[in-house]
């Protein structure tokens, strides 16, 4: 293996494709070439670096630092200042970084522990760092069963938003005999603010893969779908490279490693329907109709697609599963806390000074992860409220900064852990907007199929607009938590459960914002 | 065309979100067609209302003719606490038209949609394929203006 100096790791994501990206890097490759140091220097491209800055971005190691805005005309300097002479360029680094180093912790990562570090385009990168181990020793050392039970035992649990115990969802399918079962990963990444799915699949695909095939070999399903959403091309293009460099392996396709299991990957595209990341929705979808969900039970482990037994799993929590088949459940439950195990992805937004993923472990309080992940508040703002898991999420405020993130913890307060998207608001920002923001979000993405859900969501976008306005009274607002109360009891699914969540804790953690914007 | 489009697909119904996509990428006026639904029920040999009711639930489908460029702005409560509705106003001023509607001279078509997953760098819109963050009202302009200078 050959030995540099330094790495240059260059994200190659949405932003920095459209800042041409690709340009930019045949441009830094002359102009190392021209000074003679492209033996020394190794230019990785790889997926998201850990914080979003402008542009193109660049992380060099071992000196850790971060560019932003990085353009073709800085290719020069760059390369004669930094890398021939070591002075890094102070007017390209990322803003943030110079006061605040952000803790990337990638020691105690699990899903994105190679994510920003490997190419994730290459296969042979991902087995480099024990890839596919976890997955010959699912297929050759353990039987289904011990698979589930492994599992299990780790406590595991969806990642979705829901957190439901993953083995003992497997738990349910596997025993089943069924000509044809399947694996459905959902994809459809679709809660305003979540994005952390899309950036495990573009930053080590093969993870992801490997955890869908160890779910396939333990509930005994020979094909498994990847059901994502239309727009997020970068994944699909990596995914389906993974797949076919997969396949050309031998890691996929009949008679896998001689061990007599077939498995077969597709991907499927999604078109567009916030309400298809419902399993039985997605289901749906899948089969060629009306995203609509499904009657539960029967459950889509016994009764799913084209009604042979389905297990669907997010994104996240298949990226786990690698983990732990390959270190044991014990290793695994040394992260989190004793009722939920493991880590959480979470993306940060908003006002806070340094926006961007982190992985940490469950139960961290939301106070630290503003502050020792994004670096605490945007200079000159103060912390108001955090929309936490997105629109189906709630609105935090002060008080509860230091409430542990975990399922267990935030069921306490009625609040969710959700898909991770934190979302800082500022003082300035006002909790009516940011409800009526979610509100008409709802009201858009109601599929239509049951009635307190089609209705609900049109009244209280219409009580909220009313509101904003400043032509409501109190009642009006007493009414939507009412509204939604009904809509959590009666709704299909859990599109219209969770409209609640928002009107309650905005309400109820806001109420002076509501009086002064109310008439008598 | 439809033919050629649905022959590459099996005829089964799961197929049904693909073809359409694809009819609907095939047509420079991003819409599927009278003349299309009656094309793939026959090859799906599935009722017309179904074809018509999954592409009225999805929001990547239109029944009716829409510009070159569909610039899909994002509105939900990441890219609104950023300014969206600045940005919308802006579009609006800069084509002339109101949301869902098209230029006259076929070029644009303004929608919103909900959550790109781009928020790291929000406001953030799509025009057809292309993603465009940190959008400003200037950067908006600017956008508009080198679309239009390619033609």
């Amino acid at each position: 293996m050959k030995y540099y100096r330094s790495h240059i790791l260059i994200g190659i994501n949405e932003t920095s494709i459209a800042a041409d990206v690709q340009g930019f890097i045949l441009a830094l490759r002359k102009e190392l070439g021209k000074v003679g140091l492209s033996d020394e220097i190794n230019l990785l491209e790889t997926g998201p670096l850990g914080f979003f800055g402008k542009g193109i971005c660049l992380t060099v190691y071992p000196e850790n630092i971060h560019y932003e805005n990085v353009k073709i005309e800085d290719v020069q300097e760059l390369v004669e200042e930094h890398f021939l002479k070591g002075r890094p360029v102070p007017r390209l680094i990322l803003e943030a970084s110079s006061k605040f180093q952000p803790q990337f912790n990638y020691k105690k990562r699990i899903v994105l522990r190679n994510s920003g570090l490997i190419d994730p385009e290459s296969i042979d990168a991902y087995l480099g760092t024990g890839g596919y181990e976890a997955w010959e020793k699912a297929l050759l050392n353990m039987q289904p069963q011990q698979i589930v039970e492994e599992v299990k035992a780790s406590g595991l649990r969806g990642r979705g938003g829901a957190g439901f115990p993953v083995g003992l969802k497997w738990s349910f399918t596997a025993p089943l005999e069924a000509k044809q079962k399947y694996v459905v990963v959902n994809a459809d990444e679709g809660e305003p603010g979540t994005f952390k799915d899309r950036l495990i699949m573009e930053g080590d695909p093969h993870q992801l893969l490997e955890g869908t095939m160890i779910c396939a070999r333990a509930i005994g399903a020979t094909k498994a779908y990847i059901y994502i959403r239309g727009e997020y091309k970068l994944c699909i293009m990596r995914l389906q490279k993974a797949i076919d460099q997969c396949r050309a392996y031998g890691i996929i396709g009949e008679n896998i490693f001689d061990s007599g299991f077939d498995l077969d990957i597709e991907i499927k595209i999604g078109a567009g329907a916030y309400v298809c990341g419902e399993e039985t929705a997605l289901i749906e979808s899948l089969e060629g109709n009306r995203g609509h969900p499904r009657w539960k039970p029967p459950f889509p482990g016994v009764k799913g697609l084209w009604q042979a037994p389905t297990v669907v799993n997010n994104v996240e929590t298949l990226a786990n599963v690698p983990y732990i088949i390959a270190n044991g459940a014990d290793e695994f439950k040394k992260h989190g806390t004793p009722e939920c195990s493991g880590t959480k992805v979470y993306t940060i937004l908003g006002d806070v000074a340094y926006p961007g993923l982190c992985e940490v472990d469950m139960g961290t309080p939301l106070r630290t992860i503003i502050n020792d992940y994004a670096g605490g508040m945007k200079k000159g703002f103060k912390f108001k409220a955090a929309l936490v898991g997105g629109a189906a999420g709630v609105i935090l405020s002060d008080r509860l900064l230091d409430v542990n993130m975990d399922l267990v913890s935030l069921d306490e307060y009625s609040a969710v852990l959700g898909s991770g998207a934190i979302l800082v608001m500022n003082e300035h920002q006002s909790i009516v907007d940011i409800l009526w923001s979610i509100l008409r979000f709802f009201r858009h993405e109601s599929c239509g199929q049951c009635a307190p859900c089609k209705n609900g969501t049109q009244l209280l976008y219409r009580l909220i607009n009313k509101i904003k306005k400043g032509e409501g009274t109190m009642d009006d607002v007493d009414m939507m938590i009412t509204v939604a109360e009904t809509m959590q009891y009666t709704s299909f699914c859990a599109l219209g459960q969770s409209p609640i969540m928002a009107v309650r804790s905005a309400i109820e953690n806001f109420r002076d914002e509501f009086i002064a914007i109310t008439k008598e | 065309m439809y033919k050629e489009i649905c022959s590459k697909y099996a005829p089964t119904k799961d197929n049904l979100i693909y073809i359409l996509h694809e009819i609907q990428d095939a047509e420079p006026q991003h819409y599927i067609s009278k003349e299309a639904v009656l094309a793939v029920s026959d090859y799906l040999k599935l009722p017309e209302n179904h074809i018509y009711g999954v592409m009225t639930f999805y929001s990547m489908y239109s029944t009716t003719p829409r510009g070159k460029h569909i610039i899909r702005l994002c509105e939900s409560p990441p890219c609104y606490i950023k300014g969206s509705e600045n940005i919308l106003r802006k579009l609006g001023i800069i084509l002339g038209v109101e949301v869902g509607e098209t230029t006259k001279d076929g070029m644009f078509t303004l929608e919103l949609c909900a959550c790109l997953g781009v928020c790291g760098n929000a406001p953030v819109m799509m025009i057809n394929e292309d993603v465009y963050g940190d959008l400003s009202e200037e950067k908006v302009e600017e956008i508009i203006e080198s679309i239009r200078g390619r033609q």
